[in-house]
């Protein structure tokens, strides 16, 4: 088995706020990422798939279809957007960097020919990034 | 839903190799330019990694305002601008960043509002180290 990591990135908007809390509570816990008119960071995300090399086209996957596929069920879908407006799984669930990772493994399961997924790491800063590895 | 949380702190301090066990001739045979008698010092960053269930009503790991507090009051306060050879830590052991690491591990198991899966300490950009405690690293 070899792991092969494939790098996308994508700019968006968000804030932390939940709608059971009052809004001290809020400010409280989540601080300057509670502000209500949104901030945003250049995400970077780090896909991880497993696989057999084929023996015939020394490949995992075919690098460019694993690019096409995560621009078509992540970038396109949050890049210069506001995750907490625009994108579904994100109109109950906080965009925190940690549910980011969850929400890119549940779009880009089962949807790599030959591959097991193996990590979605997703960079919200240099300093700061989460991984999932599909452990429910 | 397990997710891991990693953060990257950073402070620069000194120190210098060397061990009161070997003479001075050895001490230079092993530790070379490390040993130089005045020390020398690094650009230290530390990446600490926790995991744990994410809490469905934060979407957190833990809360990262209370890691970056933990890690000022208790790596960036006591490491940041020191020389590593004059602190407790080092009086018995070489300041390594394999002693580091390891004692950088043993400080954040004292963070309880998640579970230490590993800390990776680069000394420089071309070295770095990772220790978990006494578990097999290769699949994290
Ligand atoms: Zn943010």
């Amino acid at each position: 088995m070899i792991l092969l990591t494939r790098k996308a990135e994508f700019s968006s908007a968000h804030f932390y706020w939940n709608d059971a809390w009052s809004e001290e509570e809020n400010r409280r816990v989540f601080g300057k990422c509670a502000n209500r008119n949104g901030h945003g960071h250049n995400y970077t995300l780090e896909v991880t798939v497993a696989g057999e090399v084929d023996p015939v086209s020394g490949f995992v996957v075919d690098l460019k279809q694993l690019k096409d596929i995560l621009e078509r069920e992540v970038v396109s879908v949050y890049d210069h957007r506001h995750l907490n407006l625009e994108v579904p799984e994100f109109a109950k669930a906080i965009p925190t960097t940690e549910n980011i990772a969850i929400a890119i493994w549940q779009r880009l399961e089962g949807k790599i020919p030959n591959a097991k997924l193996h990590r979605v790491r997703v960079y919200e800063m240099p300093d700061l990034f989460a991984d999932f590895y599909g452990e429910r | 839903m397990k997710a891991y949380l990693s953060r990257r702190y950073h402070f620069p301090a000194s120190h210098r190799l060397h061990s009161d066990a070997y003479d001075a001739e050895q001490n230079r045979a092993v530790f070379g330019k490390c040993n130089h008698p005045h020390g020398h010092g690094h650009n230290y960053a530390v990446q600490v990694t926790v995991s744990g269930e994410v809490d469905p009503e934060t979407g957190m790991v833990c809360n990262l305002a209370d890691l970056d507090a933990f890690a000022q009051a208790n790596l960036l306060d006591r490491f940041d601008h020191t020389n590593l050879n004059l602190l407790d830590c080092f009086r018995e052991s070489v300041s390594t960043t394999e002693n580091l690491t390891i004692e950088i591990h043993r400080i954040f198991r004292g963070f309880t509002a998640a579970h230490l899966e590993r800390v990776h300490v680069e000394e420089t950009s071309n070295n770095s180290f990772d220790y978990a405690g006494n578990v097999d690293l290769r699949f994290i």
